[in-house]
């Protein structure tokens, strides 16, 4: 799987269009708060994919991260 | 002035011999009112015997995740429920990452992983990445591979790894309330290999485990005894999945004391600012405990959470008038 996605971060999900799954607890966005994933993600990378809950292979750098999901593709930031 | 604070300036600062574990007990049940003058002490210390120059490192992790051990800190620890999985870095990344860390001024580029300890297929990825660091990054390689073996020192040596970093975590008394599957002697013992083999000594540990500050003033006195090169100090930055993941975070001016305390045992080591310092301490922390007796700092992202970006914290070293240890003052 090659296709790069978006970051998608807790507060993106506001939106119509916001993924389902929160990236850092995996839980579902539209139930419970994730204020605190969003507050907690500033020094986190990703863990699950925010399209299908996947827990992601995250590789932390010294500068940056990559987060691959094997269905949705890779994420860095 | 308190009287532990007279005894430390003439024992500590004037004769460079640092203080027991009654001494350091005693500077972290220091009222917040005496907090400014004991970082104050640590930092003339702090000068004193080491001088201005602050050693910046960067650290990546090689092998991610899945690991035996059940240190209750760990989010990679394959016994836990945490998020993490298992991934390991190819070696045309791990040059890239000691590239991006020498940018940034760094002298010191520590490579771990996480195990309990090294096999066959990672020594062999380490020789092989460390050669390829060595010849194309002007920087000093570190390792953090948990417990080896006298072979596998002896290999590292062979490497030309200078530093290996091996953290008793805790004090003796609170180590078993944290880890189950090895013990404190098992880590020790790594560390007199690695002492005698000539490579330099890094071990520190972490604070804000549940231990008390009686054990962490057990823990510094017992770090002394060591006399490492260098103590990594981390918070615990509670993760989640982990037995440790509903812990509070130390308190700011408790991290301070004990950066204080640390410093006035340990008045010749590389004090060094690890995990944690981001949520414990913020940058107004940070800034104290560099006028508080820390003299390093890990630059950029840890192994699995992110830290300040580089440029944060050399702006601050700048800001401070602390330079950046050059390479050539490490080999």
């Amino acid at each position: 799987m090659t296709e790069l996605a978006e970051p998608v971060r807790p507060t993106d999900r506001a939106g119509a269009t916001a993924p389902p799954w929160c990236d850092r607890c995996g839980g579902e966005s539209a139930t419970g708060g994730h204020a605190a994933c969003a507050a907690a993600r500033v020094l986190e990378p990703p863990r699950y994919c925010a399209h299908c809950r996947r827990r992601m292979k995250v590789q932390v750098l010294p500068v940056g991260w990559s987060a691959a999901c094997v269905e949705h593709g890779e994420i860095r930031g | 002035m308190p009287e532990i604070l007279d005894q430390a300036r003439t024992q500590v600062l004037e004769n460079g011999v640092g203080l027991d574990e009654s001494g350091v007990l005693a500077v972290l049940n220091l009222p917040d009112e005496h907090l400014p003058a004991a970082l104050q002490l640590a930092h003339e210390v702090r000068m004193r015997w080491c001088g201005p120059e602050v050693e910046v490192e960067g650290i990546v992790s090689l092998k991610t995740g899945g690991c035996p051990e059940d240190c209750h800190f760990c989010s990679q620890s394959g016994l836990f429920t945490s998020p993490v999985r298992s991934v390991w870095l190819d070696i045309p990344s791990l040059v890239e990452a000691a590239k991006q860390t020498a940018k940034t001024g760094a002298t010191e580029f520590c490579i771990v992983a996480a195990v309990r300890g090294p096999d066959a297929r990672l020594m062999k990825q380490m020789r092989e990445g460390v050669a390829a660091i060595r010849a194309e990054v002007d920087i000093q390689v570190a390792a953090s591979l948990g417990m080896l073996s006298q072979e596998q020192v002896d290999e590292l040596v062979d490497m030309g790894v200078h530093r290996y970093n091996h953290n008793l975590e805790t004090c003796r008394s609170y180590f078993p309330n944290v880890v189950t599957t090895h013990s404190w002697e098992e880590r020790w013992e790594t560390l007199r290999m690695v002492r005698e083999s000539g490579m330099e000594v890094c071990c520190g540990g972490i604070l804000g485990l549940g231990e008390s500050v009686e054990q962490r003033a057990e823990f510094a006195a017992q770090l002394a005894e060591l006399d490492p090169h260098e103590v990594p100090l981390n918070f615990l930055n509670p993760r989640p999945g982990t037995p440790l993941g509903d812990r509070p975070v130390v308190e700011g001016k408790d991290a301070l004391r004990a950066i204080a305390a640390f410093r006035l045992a340990m008045p010749r080591t590389i004090l060094r600012y690890a995990g944690g310092r981001e949520i414990t301490l913020g940058d107004l922390g940070t800034r104290d405990g560099l006028l508080g007796g820390i003299n390093a700092v890990i630059v950029g992202n840890y192994l699995t959470t992110l830290g300040r970006p580089a440029t944060a914290d050399l702006d601050l070293l700048e800001d401070l008038k602390m330079p950046v240890k050059a390479l050539s003052e490490t080999l």
